[in-house]
């Protein structure tokens, strides 16, 4: 196995802190509806990171578990989420989240 | 090695490198499908932090489901939906430099708080944390969990169905049965 000796949780979650951060960002900035996708992605990928890392530290198999559920129900989420895409590009022609002014349909 | 500043894995940095940058590539690349790529490189740099923190039957998970199904799945609605809807990029010039700023005020206050938290050298360089074995993981999702692990399979069953459902188009389908 890749033993790494030299970094430490904190090091770990920085990296988790830097991702939500990016994710945040996309989720602010971005109207394309697959790109608020993508960011939702990547704060759950940090969230997975930081359970799996606290596992590590505190030699707890449940971390790693609950890591495994989550990316479990984020590939539900994914599903979801793009057929709704793909309902309001029928619907609108367009996946700018700000076209989407009603919820007819 | 507690507290202080220390230096990391090079292995480690290599692998925050390509994960934050990717991540950013994913939201900022100006074709989605590249983006979508991008996604995708970004989730097996996590399967690469999973692996540097002992956890490989995680990282086989997060491949398997990321970069597997996920992100084959995106590219497949990026596909779909490629128009000029794609390219047209209308964003505010004062939202996304208040975008950034929000991002760097996260990471920043985030970080303090992380480096304050005492967090910091608290678990040692993990040396005295064992791993956890994957028979470990399976024992407690069958005993434990097992509810929980059967509620996730309906969700997903559920889930699947309800994206089947929702991409389904019903006026098509009944133009049909009017000419059958």
């Amino acid at each position: 196995m890749w033993s790494n000796n030299m970094s430490e949780l904190i090091d770990f979650m920085l990296v988790a802190v830097a991702l939500v951060a990016v994710g945040i960002y996309g989720l602010v900035v971005k109207r394309n509806a697959i790109r608020m996708l993508f960011s939702i992605e990547i704060i759950a990928n940090a969230a997975n990171l930081t359970l799996v890392a606290f596992s590590r530290g505190l030699s707890n198999a449940q971390g790693q578990t609950f890591a495994l559920f989550s990316i479990a129900i984020a590939a539900a989420e994914v599903a979801v989420g793009l057929g709704l895409i793909i309902v309001a590009y029928r619907l609108y022609k367009e996946i700018d989240v700000a076209e989407f002014r009603s919820m007819r349909g | 090695m507690t507290g202080g500043p220390h230096m990391a894995d090079p292995i480690f940095i290599a692998v925050a490198v390509l994960t934050v940058g990717t991540a950013i590539l994913a939201l900022e690349a100006r074709e989605l499908i590249y983006g979508a790529i991008a996604l995708a490189i970004s989730m097996l740099g996590i399967a690469g932090f999973f692996l540097l923190l002992d956890a490989p039957f995680v990282a086989m998970f997060q491949i398997a489901v990321y970069v597997g199904a996920v992100a084959v799945l995106i590219i497949f609605t990026v596909m779909l939906v490629r128009t000029q809807a794609l390219f047209t990029t209308k964003e505010d010039k004062k939202r996304k430099g208040a975008g950034i700023a929000l991002m760097l005020i996260i990471m920043a206050s985030l970080g303090a708080l992380l480096l304050a938290s005492g967090l910091n050298g608290q678990f040692g360089n993990f040396d005295n944390a064992q791993t956890v074995d994957f028979k470990q993981i399976g024992h407690l999702m069958l005993t434990y969990y097992a509810p929980a692990l059967i509620i996730l399979g309906l969700t997903l069953a559920g889930s699947v169905i309800a994206a089947l459902a929702l991409a389904r188009r019903e006026d098509v389908e009944q133009q049909h049965e009017r000419t059958d």
